[in-house]
């Protein structure tokens, strides 16, 4: 039998390699000292764009930016309300003339200070079309901006005639339209200063980007992870109150989660949908489950002759009445959604221009009514509903599948509505863009900034960039003028309401529900919470 | 053997176009990839157009491919939609992967090489009944659950090992992810081995090295597994570049940023360079590996002469 013995040795050589693993395993989770200094270590995903603060469009690249850098205006992590920041005041006589005035303290991290031109050149950087800045259009409202960044062709100028550097702590902004909100659309990121190194020498400042927030970057391996570290000499008054924070971008946010169960890392601020039926049993109250600024929609293709009638109306209005909100939210989603009955979200509040139930009976769950209202409309155009989503990212199989069942429950007809999935975002993307698809599809809007007029001029103004099914109506093109042109905040906010009530009697798109921004962390960190953003608020995390 | 080796590097420069042709168009075929850049809202026209123009998209397909083509014989790979060049992304995910495809090779060998010899010798046994058993449940069962069972049981569970690699991936955080990822391959290596080494033990030669009264250890290693080891080996080699691009699922699991990583992401994003760039280096990888194993068998078998 020395064979025998042989495979034995090799199965003990296993043992051994498996025990040897788990000495270099076990040891140092978590890293840092407790405490005031002690590391926040955090799951991230690798962000799609450069780290350019007019180029980063999506969550995860927005998070680093919200830890490096500061703008004018900041919006409170728990109101959303914009507040001043750098901004000294911020005053006009006529929405359409700004002064800006900002405070003289404000450095960047390498010492420069942040003075009036650090703000005009990052504005005129970030609408320059030769710079291809993806958020570009965020300084469309800028006096100059279609000489900087044309619809076509190449651009005559490169400066926005409408900034104009008045003192090292004084610049004007002239916009092309009267705009009393534009204030408070600065807390968005495109609108941060930008330090000179940034323009000297691009490549090195891109592999390790240098701010005037509160933490500062210390090493960043593109793809894998980032450590940031608090900026002691920070001059604003959120002041991070941890050491630092560790991001480790994930393949997969199951093996975060896992992670995080397991003790090896300390915040998890996306939750798997497969995980939440555990997440109570697994983290009990250290799960966060809050509003975001997100409402996810469907949308119909107004470029389709067929759902541009007034009949049309009805049958959206009858597809609206037919979904099951509540039933949908509750068993799909676990309650990490909750059922929308306007176009807006609920982190505006009611001050900001959220309101319950705007949307009316339209929004109720009512079989019978749906029914009535289809066949009165003249039934499906063309029969039958094809709601086409991206199958690569998000789960949306199973609400999509969800959702047309409701529809042909209440039309009891098995075919009346289908899903239909498309490989990729990115061609999903192309298709809704280009305007290929006959059929409705998912849309989701994840708000720029907490205002009602950032939730539906992009998305319903005739030939908005976000207008994908190109649905027009003068009315509601009329009302958001008027309601950009009110210099009081509280009238310009109803007049958006009566806007949105447009919406309620045309239903272009159907409100599906709000999206809750959901977290996790582990018992080795304390006061975490998400902003309105569904973004955590990293420098308020403290380590124990 | 100069001359085989040479005549077999020329067969490679056809498969090289081929592939990567093919891969170039199956990824460009697939939509445009800037609509998917600018996330739920629509790139602005002019700012859409200049980035097409900056990629290349702007142009006819085949002229893409040469442009293409042409850069890569400078070395130069191109850029990722996030601005990474490929070539960047590559030395970082290559030896990750390498490092991950060398442990599950090495258990391959040793596990799997080991338990065919145990069991081809002893066939019929309890033992052999029982590896055949266990392996048929390896292949039997998908990588992904052996993968998150593993996960789970060590990492979460027992707390043996974290549950996902570092960024770092050092050699002893990848001894489980290997080990998932050599599971099924390992099962067949074990039945190659098995099979193989059965047919042979009653060769002529190895009762003549019996009758000469070799010690027993000689007469396996040296005339029985020497002998066996052809078909095994044919399998390892085409299994490294087997593993190397199929390690999407177990990279996912432990979250190794490695080739599979990088190819999930150039695919999710559409961005073509990243696919194709690294499709072309596992291809070459692909044809080295064959050929190795050609030369190998010459080695295992003198009869065997390339000319």
């Amino acid at each position: 039998m020395r064979g025998a013995t042989r495979a034995r040795w090799a199965v003990g050589a296993v043992a051994v390699a498996l025990t040897a693993t788990a000495c270099g395993g076990g040891g140092d989770s978590g890293g840092g000292g407790g405490g005031a200094d002690g590391i926040v270590s955090s799951s991230w995903g690798d962000p799609q764009n450069p780290l350019e603060p007019a180029n980063t469009n999506e969550v995860q690249g927005g998070k680093v930016l919200d830890m490096v850098f500061r703008g004018l205006v900041r919006y409170d992590s728990k109101t959303g309300q914009a507040k001043n920041e750098i901004a000294e005041k911020i005053d006009s006589s006529d929405s359409q003339n700004f002064t800006i005035t900002i405070k003289d303290n404000w450095t960047f991290s390498n010492g420069e200070k942040v003075t009036a031109q650090s703000f005009v050149d990052a504005w005129n950087y970030g609408a320059a079309l030769k710079n291809n800045q993806k958020n570009a259009y965020f300084f469309q409202y800028i006096d100059g901006y279609d000489k900087v960044h044309p619809e076509s062709g190449s651009a005559s100028v490169d400066k926005l005639s409408g900034l104009k550097v008045v003192n090292p702590t004084t610049f004007t902004v002239k916009l092309s339209q009267k705009f009393s909100l534009w204030p408070d659309t600065l807390g968005y990121a495109a609108f941060v200063p930008l330090p000179k190194a940034f323009y000297s020498d691009h490549d090195s400042w891109l592999s390790k980007p240098i701010g005037n927030g509160p933490y500062t970057i210390e090493s960043y391996s593109k793809g894998s992870s980032m450590n940031l570290r608090r900026w002691d000499d920070y001059p604003g008054s959120d002041k991070a109150q941890n050491g630092g924070i560790d991001l480790k971008v994930y393949t997969d946010n199951n093996t975060a989660y896992t992670d995080l169960t397991a003790g090896n890392l300390d915040l998890v601020d996306d939750v798997p949908a497969s995980q939440l039926k555990n997440v109570q049993a697994d983290l009990g109250d250290r799960y966060i489950n809050t509003p975001a600024g997100l409402i996810q929609t469907l949308s119909f293709p107004f470029y389709v002759k067929a759902w541009n009638t007034p009949g049309a109306v009805k049958v959206r209005q009858g597809l609206s009445m037919a979904i099951n909100r509540d039933q949908i939210t509750d068993q799909i989603f676990q309650k990490t959604r909750t059922p929308a009955s306007d176009w807006t979200s609920p982190v505006l509040g009611e001050e900001g221009g959220f309101k319950e139930g705007l949307c009316g009976p339209s929004c109720d769950y009512d079989k019978a009514g749906a029914k009535k209202l289809i066949e009165e409309g003249g039934g499906i155009p063309g029969g039958q509903l094809k709601i086409s989503y991206n199958a690569d990212t998000g789960s949306h199989k199973e609400w999509v599948d969800a959702v047309c069942n409701s529809i042909n429950n209440t039309l009891g007809n098995n075919k009346a509505c289908v899903g239909d999935p498309i490989g990729t975002f990115a061609d999903f993307r192309s298709q809704v863009s280009t305007q290929k698809l006959t059929g409705a599809w998912r849309a989701g809007w994840q708000m720029d900034y907490p205002l009602i007029q950032n939730f539906l001029q992009p998305l319903y103004y005739t030939n908005a960039p976000s207008n994908d099914g190109k649905w027009s109506n003068d009315e509601f093109d009329g009302l958001v003028n008027k309601a950009n042109a009110e210099t009081d905040k509280a009238k310009a906010v109803s007049t958006f309401q009566d806007a949105e009530k447009v919406l309620a009697e045309q239903m272009p798109v159907i409100p599906l529900w709000y999206q809750n921004g959901s977290a996790g962390y582990s018992d080795s960190v304390e006061n975490v919470s998400l902003n309105v953003f569904s973004v955590p608020v990293y420098n308020e995390i403290k380590v124990k | 053997m100069g001359r085989y080796v040479i005549r077999r590097l020329l067969q490679m420069i056809p498969v090289f176009f081929g592939t990567t042709l093919l891969i170039f168009f199956m990824v460009n075929v697939l939509g445009d990839p800037i609509a998917g850049l600018c996330g739920e809202r629509r790139c602005d026209p002019a700012t859409a157009a200049r980035l097409a123009s900056e990629f290349g998209l702007d142009k006819p397909a085949w002229q893409q491919y040469l442009t293409y083509l042409g850069n890569i014989f400078t070395g130069d790979f191109g850029t990722a939609f996030n601005g990474d060049k490929v070539i960047d992304l590559m030395g970082e995910a290559f030896p990750v992967t390498i490092r991950l495809t060398i442990v599950a090779i090495v258990f391959e060998i040793v596990i799997g090489i080991s338990l065919g010899v145990v069991t081809g010798l002893h066939r019929g046994r309890p033992i052999d009944t029982g590896v055949l058993i266990l392996t048929l449940v390896v292949i039997a069962v998908p990588t992904f659950v052996t993968g998150l069972l593993l996960q789970l049981l060590l990492g979460v569970e027992w707390g043996i090992i974290k549950p996902s690699v570092s960024s770092e991936a050092p050699l002893d955080e990848l001894i489980v992810p290997g080990l998932v990822l050599a599971s099924v391959s390992l099962a067949y290596v074990t039945r190659l081995t098995r099979t193989s080494i059965a047919e042979n033990a009653r060769a002529d030669y190895v009762r003549t090295a019996v009758a000469k009264g070799l010690p027993r250890r000689r007469v396996i290693v040296r005339h029985l597994l020497r002998n066996s080891l052809i078909p095994v080996v044919t399998f390892i080699g085409t299994d490294v570049g087997a593993l190397m691009g199929g390690a999407i699922v177990t990279e996912r699991i432990f979250n190794i940023h490695g080739v599979g990583y990088q190819l999930y992401q150039g695919i999710l994003r559409q961005s073509s360079q990243t696919v194709v760039g690294f499709v072309t280096v596992l291809v070459l990888v692909f044809l080295a590996a064959n050929l190795i194993v050609d030369l190998l068998y010459a080695v295992l078998d003198p009869r065997i002469r390339y000319a």
